[in-house]
This record gives C-alpha cells, sequence and structure tokens, in this order.
C-alpha cells in the first residue's frame, strides 16, 4: 500500500467536515475519490497536501507515518497536487514556473540555460511545443493546466493528486491528459482522481471511494460497479429520473411547434467570436446550446445578453425592435444572464444570501430607491424557500455556501427580476448530484410558468433531459439544430463531428 | 527570433533614455561627456541605491514608504555617533545598516503576521524614522572626519575627466547585487511569485513569511546604505532631509518599467529609470532657464505613459491568451 489515511478526522466550527475516514492508494492505481459538494473530498485532500492539519487519524505513506504541515512539505514527502484553476504564476515564465523551488543553480545562483532544459524535458511526453522562455499567462489555460500537471507530476513522484483537472479542458486534451494519467499509473505512481464527471471516472479510474457528510462509504472496483449504484452511494437515495422530460418530449413536439414567438434574433454576430446566427425563442421553451470547449456557446450567449456587444445583427419582439447590446439593456428587455464563471462573474462572495438575490432588482430600480429593508427580507426568504436554498439564514456570506446553493440564489436573483429569456451558462458546473437534479426540476417549473429558457452545458445528457430544442455549436458557429426525436445526445455528438446522420438542416444549407 | 513580450517595458524604459539622451545631445553636445554622465552616477547614486531595495518591495506587490525618512535618520545617526564618540565610521555604518535592516525586518514582520497592508504599516514606519531623527538632533550636523573627506574624495578619473566616485560605483554595483537576487536566486524568484500572486506563490511552496521580511529587511538595508551614501554626498545628517525621497524612488521604479502591482520587472530597468530622471534635471540645469519645477512635469508625464504602457500590455497579452 503506497498511501495509507486511518480513521482522519477534521472539525471545523459547526461542521464535522471528516469522520474517521479511511483511504486506501494503491501503487500504480488511479482511485476516484467522489461524493457530493460538501462530502469532504476537499478536506480530505487538503490534508493530504498540509493545507489543513488534522484533527485525528494517521497518514502513512510507503510505510511511514505521515503528518505534512504546508503544501511544500507535502511536495517533498511526494504528494503532488493539480487543482481545478491552474495554481501556477502568470507573470513567471513556463521555465520559472515549472522548476520553480528546484531551480537548477551554479555557484548559488540559477542557471538559466539549465532551467530552460529543464523545463524542456519535465513538459517532454505531455505533447506541447511552446517557448519555455515566454511568460506561462501568455498561453491558454488549456496549456497552463497541463503545465500544472507536468509539474506536479515532477514534483511528487509518488502520490499525484488530481483535483478537478479536466473542467477547463476539451474533448482532446482530456483525451490527451488521459494518456498522460495512464503512463504515469504504469509508472508506479499512486493518483488520486477528483471529478464530477462520472463519464470520466469510469474511463480512467481502477478503484472509487465514495465519501458522504464526512464519511467513507465505500471503496470499490470500478468494473465491478454501474452507475447506478455510484449515484446511489453519493446521494444515499434513489435519483430521481431527470430524463422524464426527454421522455415526455415526442409526443409533445407539435405543440413546441406552435408555441408564441416571443422573441427572434436575426443575424447576431461578431467577428472573431461567433459567426451570425439567428434564434428565434419561444415561449416557455428551453432551448440548449452544445458544443465542445471554444465552440463559441459562452460567446453567443454573451453577445445574447450585450456582455460583448455584436457587431451585426438585431432583435426584435412582437413590439418591435429589442435592445440588447449592453447588459443594462438586456435586462430591461427582459433578459437574465447567469453566467459561466459563478465565483467571478455570478456571486458578490462576501455579500449575504440576501444582498445577492436583490442585487439585479434594486440595479433596476436605480440606487435613489432602496428596496425597504422589509421587503428585501420577504424575498430572500421567499426564494430561499422556493428554491430550497440550504443556508442557516439569509444574512450568511454567499461565498460560505456550496457551489449548487450559489447557483441557486444566482437563479433567485433573476427570478426576482420575472425575465421573459433567461440565459443559464453552465448551471450545473461544478455542482453535485442532488443539486443538478433540482436545478434541472428548477428550469421545468419556470418554463411551465411561461419563460423561455437558454441553457448551455458540456453535458450533453443533461442538454437532452432539459431541452426543447437543441442548437449545436461547431467552430464558431452554429451548425445545426435538434427538434423533436433528434433531441439525443449521440446526434449531437454527430452534429460536432460534422457527420450528420441526415441531409443537411436549413441552418446548414443557408450558412 | 522575435523578443519575448515580457521584455517590452524594460526597453521601452531604455529606449525612453536613450532618445532623451540624444535630444539632450543635440542639442548640448557637452552632455556626451565622461564628465556628465560621472556626475549623473554620483548626483542619484542614494536615490538608485534606495531603488533598488524598492523594486524588490514593489515586484513583490508591496510598497515602502519609509525609506526617505529612514536615509534622513541615517544621515543624523551617523553624524550624531560620530560627534558623540570616537568611533571609526565603518563601525558606525555596521551600526546603522543593523538598525535599518532589523527596522524593514520588523515591518516585513508586521505586514506578515499581522496581514496588514504594506502601505500603513511603512506609513507608521516613515513616521517612526523621521521622528526618531528628530530625536537625535534638530540641526543640520556636520560631519568632519578625515576617513569620510577619503570617501568623498575617492573617484576613478575616466577618459575625458569624467570622475566616477566612490558613491556612484557603490550604486552601480547595488543595482548589479540587486539584479542578481531579484533574477538569479530562489529568494527572487519567491519575490516573483508573491508580486504574481500570494496565495498561489503559498502554494508553489514559498514560504511567504520569512520572504516577506527578507524583502522589507533588504528595503531597509538598502536605506540605510542609501543614507551613508547620502550622508557622504552632503557631508552632514539633517533630519529634515529627502522628504519624499521613497515617491521619486517608486517613480524611479515604475519608469523603470516595473508594474506596480507586482510581479513584473527588471532590476535593471529602475538604473534607467534613476538615470532618465536624472537626466531631466541635468538637461535643465544645462538649460539654465527654466524651472526646475519642469522636472516633476516630464517625471509626471513619464509615469503616466508607462502606466498607459503597462495596461496596454496587460490588455494585449490578455487577448492573446
Amino acid at each position: 500500500m503506497l498511501l495509507s489515511i486511518r480513521s482522519l478526522s477534521k472539525a471545523f466550527p459547526g461542521t464535522k467536515a471528516l469522520d474517521a475516514v479511511d483511504f486506501d492508494l494503491e501503487a500504480g492505481e488511479v482511485h476516484a475519490l467522489l461524493g457530493e459538494n460538501g462530502a469532504g473530498k476537499s478536506t480530505l485532500i487538503k490534508c493530504l497536501t498540509g493545507a489543513y492539519r488534522r484533527d485525528a487519524g494517521e497518514i502513512w505513506l510507503d510505510g511511514a507515518q505521515i503528518s505534512p504541515e504546508s503544501t511544500s512539505q507535502a511536495q517533498d514527502l511526494g504528494i503532488g497536487t493539480v487543482y481545478q484553476e491552474v495554481n501556477l504564476l502568470p507573470n513567471l515564465t513556463v521555465a520559472q514556473n515549472l522548476t520553480f523551488g528546484r531551480e537548477p543553480r551554479r555557484f548559488g545562483m540559477i542557471d538559466g540555460r539549465a532551467q530552460t532544459r529543464m523545463a524542456e524535458e519535465m513538459l517532454r511526453g505531455y505533447g506541447l511545443e511552446i517557448d519555455v522562455s515566454r511568460d506561462l499567462g501568455f498561453y491558454s489555460v488549456a496549456v497552463q493546466q497541463v503545465v500544472a500537471i507536468a509539474r506536479a507530476v515532477a514534483l511528487s513522484g509518488k502520490v499525484l493528486i488530481l483535483d478537478e483537472p479536466t473542467a477547463s479542458l476539451d474533448a482532446a486534451e482530456v483525451r490527451m491528459l488521459f494518456d498522460v494519467v495512464r503512463g504515469l499509473r504504469d509508472k508506479g505512481l499512486g493518483i488520486v482522481f477528483v471529478s464530477h464527471f462520472l463519464d470520466q471516472v469510469f474511463e480512467i479510474c481502477d478503484r472509487l471511494t465514495v465519501l458522504r457528510n464526512g464519511r467513507k462509504i465505500t471503496t470499490e472496483r470500478v468494473a465491478e460497479l454501474n452507475r447506478l449504484q455510484l449515484i446511489e452511494h453519493m446521494l444515499g437515495r434513489e435519483l430521481e429520473d431527470v430524463t422524464e422530460h426527454g421522455a415526455a418530449k415526442g409526443s409533445g413536439d407539435d405543440q413546441a411547434q406552435s408555441r408564441a414567438e416571443i422573441l427572434h434574433f436575426e443575424k447576431i454576430g461578431r467577428p472573431g467570436l461567433v459567426e451570425p446566427f439567428d434564434l428565434s425563442v419561444r415561449e416557455g421553451e428551453v432551448i440548449g446550446l452544445a458544443g465542445l470547449l471554444g465552440s463559441g456557446r459562452t460567446e453567443s450567449a454573451e453577445l445574447l445578453f450585450g456582455v460583448r456587444s455584436p457587431a451585426t445583427g438585431s432583435a426584435r419582439d412582437a413590439e418591435g425592435a429589442v435592445a440588447h447590446g449592453t447588459p443594462r439593456e438586456a435586462i430591461r428587455s427582459g433578459f437574465g444572464f447567469a453566467p459561466e464563471d459563478r465565483k467571478t462573474d455570478g456571486i458578490i462572495a462576501d455579500l449575504s444570501v440576501r444582498e445577492n438575490i436583490i442585487l439585479a432588482l434594486q440595479a433596476r430600480r436605480g440606487w435613489t430607491r432602496p428596496i425597504p429593508r422589509a421587503e428585501q427580507n420577504r424575498l430572500a426568504q421567499k426564494y430561499i424557500d422556493r428554491l430550497d436554498i440550504r443556508t442557516s439564514d439569509a444574512e450568511k456570506a454567499i461565498g460560505d455556501l456550496s457551489g449548487g446553493n450559489q447557483q441557486k440564489v444566482v437563479l433567485a436573483r433573476w427570478l426576482a427580476m420575472n425575465p421573459r429569456f433567461l440565459i443559464l451558462d453552465e448551471p450545473t458546473r461544478g455542482i453535485d448530484v442532488g443539486a443538478h437534479a433540482e436545478i434541472l426540476r428548477l428550469i421545468r417549473e419556470l418554463t411551465e410558468a411561461g419563460m423561455s429558457v437558454l441553457v448551455i452545458s458540456s453535458e450533453f445528457d443533461e442538454l437532452v433531459a432539459a431541452s426543447d430544442r437543441i442548437i449545436v455549436l461547431r467552430d464558431r458557429r452554429h451548425v445545426r439544430e435538434l427538434t423533436g426525436s433528434e433531441v439525443a445526445a449521440d446526434e449531437i455528438v454527430r452534429a460536432i463531428a460534422g457527420r450528420p446522420a441526415e441531409p443537411a438542416t436549413t441552418m446548414e444549407a443557408t450558412r | 527570433m522575435s523578443v519575448n513580450p515580457r521584455l517590452y517595458p524594460l526597453l521601452a524604459t531604455i529606449g525612453i533614455f536613450i532618445a532623451a539622451y540624444i535630444v539632450c545631445w543635440l542639442q548640448f553636445p557637452y552632455m556626451l561627456s565622461t564628465r556628465v554622465a560621472g556626475n549623473l552616477l554620483t548626483d542619484n547614486a542614494y536615490l538608485g541605491i534606495v531603488a533598488v531595495g524598492m523594486t524588490l518591495v514593489i515586484l513583490s506587490g508591496g510598497i515602502d514608504l519609509s525609506v526617505g525618512s529612514v536615509i534622513a535618520f541615517s544621515g543624523v545617526f551617523i553624524a550624531v555617533v560620530l560627534r558623540e564618540t570616537g568611533l571609526h565610521p565603518l563601525i558606525v555604518f555596521a551600526m546603522l545598516l543593523s538598525i535599518t535592516t532589523a527596522f524593514g525586518a520588523a515591518m516585513g514582520g508586521i505586514i506578515h503576521g499581522l496581514a496588514m497592508p504594506p502601505f500603513i504599516v511603512t506609513l507608521a514606519g516613515m513616521f517612526l524614522a523621521r521622528g526618531a531623527s528628530y530625536m537625535l538632533t534638530i540641526d543640520s550636523v556636520p560631519i568632519s572626519d578625515p576617513f569620510y573627506e577619503a570617501l568623498k574624495d575617492a573617484y576613478w578619473l575616466m577618459p575625458g575627466k569624467g570622475r566616477l566616485t566612490f558613491i556612484g560605483i557603490l550604486m552601480l554595483l547595488s543595482v548589479a547585487v540587486g539584479a542578481l537576487i531579484a533574477h538569479r536566486t530562489r529568494f527572487g524568484a519567491s519575490v516573483f511569485a508573491i508580486g504574481g500572486g500570494e496565495h498561489t506563490a503559498r502554494l508553489m511552496g514559498v514560504r511567504v513569511g520569512p520572504v516577506t521580511v527578507g524583502i522589507y529587511a533588504f528595503s531597509g538595508f538598502m536605506a540605510g546604505l542609501s543614507g551613508i551614501v547620502f550622508s557622504i554626498y552632503t557631508g552632514s545628517g539633517y533630519p529634515l532631509a529627502t522628504v519624499g525621497a521613497e515617491l521619486t524612488a517608486i517613480a524611479a521604479v515604475v519608469i523603470g518599467g516595473t508594474l506596480l502591482t507586482g510581479g513584473a520587472g527588471y532590476m535593471v530597468g529602475t538604473l534607467f529609470g534613476v538615470l532618465t530622471m536624472g537626466l531631466i534635471q541635468t538637461y535643465i540645469v544645462f538649460d539654465g532657464s527654466l524651472s526646475s519645477w519642469w522636472a516633476k512635469i516630464v517625471i509626471g508625464v513619464l509615469l503616466l505613459l508607462f502606466i498607459l504602457l503597462q495596461r496596454g500590455l496587460l490588455r494585449v497579452t490578455a487577448l492573446r491568451a
């Protein structure tokens, strides 16, 4: 056994984050660590990497008991970590980042040439052809992520913890990463893999351990477990059938077509961002936007909401032209937008749940007419109850909530505005399975009340379950629209791959 | 081979210095002489030395407002101790440098330990050091020590009769040592790392506490050294001296191409920043009819230019990524 953790416990004021957790990692295996948000995954990892000090329990590495007290100590012991957000320094060169802390020295001074050689050596085998003397920030996030992995691999040597490493990579990059991970596994590293993507867990992992509410639920071989069992372990209950909507869709297809069109966007586009596209929004429907990372999904949403102003095109509704060139105008026109990067664009972490909920409403009223406090409280409470936001009270800072609950607060903010057209960019990213289903159900409820929703998601199953129709993007172009029985994951994949199962659709023909 | 974008601000600094020198030379051909060059180094020696410390501080994303007061304190301390005791100046120098280094280290410790903004902590340091110099004396105290006279008159005669003085050499040495520390040591790499992001730096294994203490201790040491040079240059210690020198040093660092928010810059750029500012002064002296306030205006314009340049570069980099 390479790494074994015995009855590890860690408490924070008010919560027991880890309760006597056991965890074993063998050399040469990829071991998934799974659980809902708040299950204790990140606490366990932080105890391993020395970011937190454990309260009780033992950690054994290679037969010796260890107590890492800092990240650098954990690194020295052989435990390296790659986080979802690239934790490298964009202002240093790639070479400096890779060799940081172990720069080759001559006469006590860093040897720049040897440093460059060392960095190039470290990147060998990752399929990256980059100039290591450039600033890291010069390169794309995907490249930065791979550099981070190369660094952690070189540093750790024994245990590699991958904390949602694939969240910002596209499919090709994930494949490349997995090749690297397999290579490292075969070399005898023990790899801990944390991910919300269950497909990836089944693809790459040998064993998995499920945590729930700070306790270890089970450790199983991946090959001996099916997806349903896994999800039951994670949730501790039966998962609601989120595909219900998709199943009912076939019959409701004609009805969807006959719904009134409330908004029509024509030739919306911006050079270098997205090629001009048309979009017709009908009352009470869910439109899915599917595509790979970088295909122009988010960019399309940003053009619709005026985050970036469209260079071409116009929008109109039954009453005439609709202004949406800036977010302010878009909000006034009855649009709402929950952005992809919740932490930086969606929430204001230090403000309370209540303040985050009333934000957009207050902005529309103008600061000269503050919403009375009693009204604020009432609104906040209403949405906390209605969306089942798990918070001890409305005055808690939103940054302290779990990802799923933060997302619900962002939703509540827009619901309070009662928009006619709501854009949700990756509403379920980084959210645990249970909250997933809830968010999807919420979207359903909204459309039943007449709101139209545009959902962007990289999880095709989820899109299929939620959407009435799906628009597929490829290379910053809207290439296909799937309706009715075409709304299926394999159809999306085919459209992205550019091999339509049927003759080209009108969208492709008009392009 | 294309030029690495991280060099742009440095190249801009050097380019501006050369362009400015050419302008000066076209108008006053005598400006291109070793005499002027030697004086440029001598007159700005104390500023250059303190700016080296300031560069490291700013690279880490911090700021040190105490250095101007520390320079004044140093002069007063040396003058008073030399007057009151018979100690050799070298011993007094050692005492002084220990004091200013410890002073800087203490500020660094407070900044890290109490998680206080460097601005506030060093502002307090600024008042403390200024107050301490007043406690020693309220008058200008002349220094009359044979060793001092020797230091003041020590120079190497360059071709063309220009004098490369001891303090000028000391400044160039300081820049060289500063450059080695910033760019060629792990400590320096840690400084850049903290300037790039303290949280990330910690995750990459930087021991932020000791490094922060080291940064401000270094700045304190350089401020003390600068105080010694200033006392050699003026031959006295005066508690009201070098008021605002910290701001001049910050200006030199920024004109030298170092990002004021930390994480990017070159020590040698600071040398050119100092020399550019000195050149403007020299030009005004040569012209004779211009008010010395023009120096401030030109420096202000240069500062603005560099801030704009850095913004522009950030935007270009962001677009490429």
